[in-house]
């Protein structure tokens, strides 16, 4: 019996425990990964507070985010006033490098242009960039906000008039832009750039910024981040790589992305490769990344890889044919959904709160012909469905494990299947942003995670409780 | 920390006792780009009409708001849990320019026909405000349809502050007790208790209290609250309220209404719940007997913690503490809680104060204390640091900031998941002080280090 008759998914007009948020939530995260940027969202203090709790609870880091705090009177006069009173503001109470600007559902709905107030400022005050990025929240999710906003840092210190003054030759810079991944993925993407010696630029890198040290005295502005200068240079780097799966299909339906504008701006090739989890992605992240900059692939990594590999042969029987629930953003859950098929598990729900029409294209891709027919994949969708939908299969199509953010908690509870946390955000555990996905060693961690997530479970079902596996 | 400065718009908000007058700015929005530590409209009346566990609860707009507040507080059910549940009209781009209310009735009959709540809240976020949905008549419509009381909350974001949405939960409530038809009949020695969320089952430790005493609890809003049970509330002889901020609106439109009384009070330490307790068997005094269980109560309970406090002071005695809360209210019983523990308050602040709250404050707190309105992380941090705090006390938002520093914290709001309140709450309390504050860690990190002198502090 197949799963094709099990498709069925349940529909409601009303979105039920939400397997999303909104669009200016990216675009917050993205600001806090830029070298003195603080973000300023254009709309009511609750935006910003909210978005403020819900990425503390995650980075357990101190996030602070500007409000233009809309009134009455500036929902119905424009909230131009209000929005210069803000920026000035941050201005003198941060002295950053850049405010980044973000609207809301509120300042787009009532049509307050902001390029033109922000060009009235001539784009910046005391020498403060502004940047903006439209993010009205009843458009796209929290990654569309993401992507939007690095796009728009990209075009905003990238101008159509700018001159290619000096591209280097021998110092080949790479630019990477990797999407939403954990300050762990970021900073081993770091290390591996470094074992390449190839110098990158990624945007955003907020795995400092997010994740810092303890202080002596009070940081208005955390260390870390992009720098603005090497932002600048992005146009000079010898090639662009844009991790997404869907991302890609988007860019190739008309989507203006960061290595798009660049590519077209200034024939800055762009690279686009699946978020590189497990095996297969992190030997064409690797490979691609040898070929870009001339260099074999370090020693180290081979060795990681033969690790790996050999780890996947001493837990082969207790992970094949294992059915898992995944969900989270959709590039996301493409990525894990091959480093699931490469290990033998079947990722018979893969569910996105995302609305790209190109989700389920990017999984067909991914995933071996012999393996798509087994899966139900669905967008647009809600906890709620996905539980019922899992909660309606029968017994032996069922999942027998959750894969994704702490927000799964509550279904995976209620159906009593083991769950592993990967992903953003974690809000019931520390250590979410020290999750490891990419690469080799981001693979073992998930594999030995959802291997004895696996041995834990039979352990506490069995009526004995052995002491070998 | 001389780095930190002031922003010229918010020095009116903070003041410093000590000799000069005393005057501080309140009550005012929020200054544009301050980084409040407040939320919004919609915030406040989520947070007040949350834990009622049999209502449906649909939040009208694009995602955002529905998502931030999933499952956001620690109040507990004995029974149902759909507030835990997060619903949402999950607005988009078309439904922007053709308007909500079509999408909102046909999400409110599903939702209804498949949870069979008792009522449902419809929230209003900033855009139905904008987008102009006739949200009541949606709700009339549906309320005919259904048989159930089915109320719009006016909560837009932008139309105030979070006590202007503590205000439209209140309405929403008082909307709520209005739909009971039946005669009013006052129960003997009974209460509501108003402004209490049962975080951590709060509530239940209170009730206890009151039926130890003798006294009938009619309804509580909001905590382990169900609707037929907030209905009822007009039958109760007094309301008494905690967390004034939140629910004296109610408790004059209830007195306005029915002619019930209400009194303030607090359950937070051992002073504030033993007076609390003491105030309500005053007001039945006509009755003996709760004059007399309840002084058994107190005595039994004071007892019973005593010793354990001790312990605990002997580590905090003069310990500094900073507190920064949503109603002022919290504050006067934060500060003390902390003496009954023998610390001191060096910093005090609210989100939400008036200037009588501020007033009472300055006269609780010794010299030299800051305290402040509508402060944001740069204030906060500066004067933690500087009045050298080994704790602070506040929520989610504030938490960074104290441990970046290195300074202990307390969260106090809600949520947590312990109970804070009554006596054994007293015992929780400090015990997460004297936690925290004891905690080895701190010798550590690099504040502590440098002020120890020792090398290597970054």
């Amino acid at each position: 019996m197949t799963l094709r008759k099990y498709k069925d998914t349940p529909s409601y007009t009303a979105t039920q425990n939400a397997c999303k948020t909104c669009t200016p939530l990216g675009a917050t995260l993205v600001f806090q990964g830029i070298e003195g940027c603080v973000p300023l969202l254009h709309g009511s203090q609750g935006c910003s507070t909210y978005m403020r709790r819900y990425l503390i609870s995650h980075f357990k880091e101190p996030v602070d985010i500007a409000s233009s705090n809309f009134t009455e009177e500036t929902a119905v006069f424009g909230g131009g006033a209000n929005l210069k009173l803000a920026i000035e503001n941050v201005a003198s109470q941060y002295a950053p490098d850049m405010i980044g600007i973000a609207t809301t559902c509120l300042s787009e709905t009532i049509g307050d242009d902001v390029p033109l107030i922000l060009n009235s400022m001539d784009n910046t005050i005391k020498g403060t960039a502004l940047v903006h990025v439209s993010t009205p929240s009843y458009t796209g999710t929290h990654v569309d906000g993401f992507h939007g906003a690095v796009a728009a840092v990209v075009d905003r210190f990238n101008p159509v008039d700018k001159r290619i003054v000096y591209r280097p030759k021998k110092k080949k810079k790479i630019n990477l832009f990797p999407g939403m991944l954990s300050n762990e993925d970021l900073r081993h993407l770091k290390d591996i750039f470094e074992d390449f010696h190839t110098p990158v630029t990624i945007l955003p890198d907020y795995s400092e910024r997010l994740e810092g040290p303890s202080w002596q005295e009070y940081q208005a502005i955390q260390k870390g981040g992009t720098p603005i200068s090497a932002i600048e240079k992005m146009h000079v780097a010898v090639n662009s790589i844009e991790f997404g799966a869907v991302l890609a299909l988007a860019a190739e339906n008309g989507q203006k992305t960061a290595g798009d504008i660049l590519n077209k701006r200034f024939g800055v090739p762009c690279t686009r490769l699946p978020i590189p989890i497990g095996v297969k992605a992190t030997d064409r992240f690797l490979d691609i990344l040898s070929q870009i900059s001339g260099r074999p692939v370090p020693e180290r990594y081979r060795k990681e890889k033969w690790r790996l590999v050999d780890a996947y042969v001493d837990g082969n029987k207790y992970v094949s044919k294992k059915r898992a629930l995944i969900y989270g953003e959709e590039d996301f859950v493409v990525s894990i959904a091959g480093f699931l098929a490469e290990v033998g598990i079947i990722p018979v729900l893969c569910a996105s709160g995302g609305k790209s029409k190109t989700f389920k294209k990017a999984l067909e891709q991914t995933l071996p012909e012999t393996l798509i027919d087994q899966v139900v994949i669905q967008n647009d969708m809600d906890f709620t469905c996905m539980e019922e939908t899992a909660a309606g299969m029968p017994e032996d199509l069922r999942p027998e494990i959750i894969i994704g953010n702490s927000k799964g908690y509550a279904m995976a509870r209620r159906l009593k299947i083991p769950m592993v946390r990967v992903g953003f955000p974690i809000h019931d555990r520390v250590g979410g942003p020290r999750i490891l996905h990419v690469g080799y060693k981001g693979a073992q961690q998930l594999f030995d995670n959802i291997v004895n997530t696996l041995l834990t479970a039979s352990q506490t079902e069995s009526r004995i409780g052995y002491a070998y596996m | 920390m001389t780095s930190i400065s002031v922003l010229k718009q918010r020095e009116r908000q903070i003041y410093q006792k000590g000799n000069q007058p005393f005057e501080i700015e309140c009550e005012t929005k929020s200054l544009a780009g301050a980084v409040s530590q407040r939320a919004c409209v919609f915030c406040g009346s989520r947070v007040v009409l949350y834990p009622i566990a049999d209502a449906l609860h649909l939040i009208h707009g694009p995602i955002g708001c529905a998502s931030y507040t999933w499952d956001i507080r620690g109040a507990q059910s004995s029974g149902p849990e759909l507030h835990r549940m997060s619903f949402s009209t999950d607005l988009s781009e078309t439904d922007i320019i053709y308007g909500g209310e079509k999408k909102l009735k046909k999400a409110l009959l599903e939702l209804i026909d498949k949870y069979s709540p008792k009522a449902a809240f419809i929230y209003c976020t900033c855009i139905v405000g904008i987008i102009g949905d006739d949200v009541d008549a949606i709700c009339r419509q549906v309320e005919e349809e259904t048989n159930i009381p089915v109320i719009a909350v006016h909560s837009e974001g932008f139309k105030g502050t979070k006590k202007d949405g503590y205000k439209a939960a209140c309405d929403a409530l008082f909307s709520l007790i209005e739909r009971n038809n039946a005669p009013r009949v006052t129960i003997p020695d009974s209460i509501n208790i108003l402004g209490e969320f049962n975080i951590g089952g709060e509530t239940w430790i209170i009730k206890k209290y009151y039926e130890a005493m003798g006294v009938k609890v009619v309804s509580v809003i909001t905590g382990d609250g169900r609707v037929d049970e907030v209905m009822q509330a007009g039958n109760a002889a007094l309301n008494v309220v905690q967390c004034s901020g939140s629910v004296t609106h109610l408790a004059k439109q209830m007195e306005e209404a029915y002619g019930i009384p209400f009194i303030r009070v607090s359950y937070f330490g051992i002073e504030d719940t033993s007076d609390a307790l003491y105030q309500v068997a005053v007001f039945f005094n006509k009755n003996p007997e709760i004059i007399k269980k309840t002084q058994d109560l107190i005595k039994e309970e004071v007892q019973a913690i005593i010793p354990r406090l001790e312990t605990m002071k002997k580590d905090l005695e003069g310990k500094k503490a900073a507190i920064y809360v949503g109603g002022a209210f919290k504050a006067f019983s934060l500060i003390k809680a902390l003496k009954t523990l023998g610390m001191e308050v060096i910093l005090a602040g609210s989100q939400t104060g008036t200037q009588e709250d501020y007033e009472v404050l300055r006269q609780m707190c010794n010299e030299g204390t800051v305290i402040l309105d509508d402060s944001n992380p740069l204030e906060l941090a500066k004067y933690s640091v500087e009045k050298d705090a080994d704790l602070f006390i506040g929520g989610v938002k504030e938490r960074p900031i104290a441990y970046k520093m290195g300074i202990g914290f307390c969260d106090h709001n809600h949520e947590r998941k312990i109970p804070l309140v009554g006596f054994e709450g007293m015992v929780n309390f400090a015990k997460e002080v004297h936690g925290t504050v004891t905690s080895p860690v701190w010798d550590l990190v690099p504040r502590r280090q440098k002020a120890a002198g020792k090398e290597g502090a970054i």
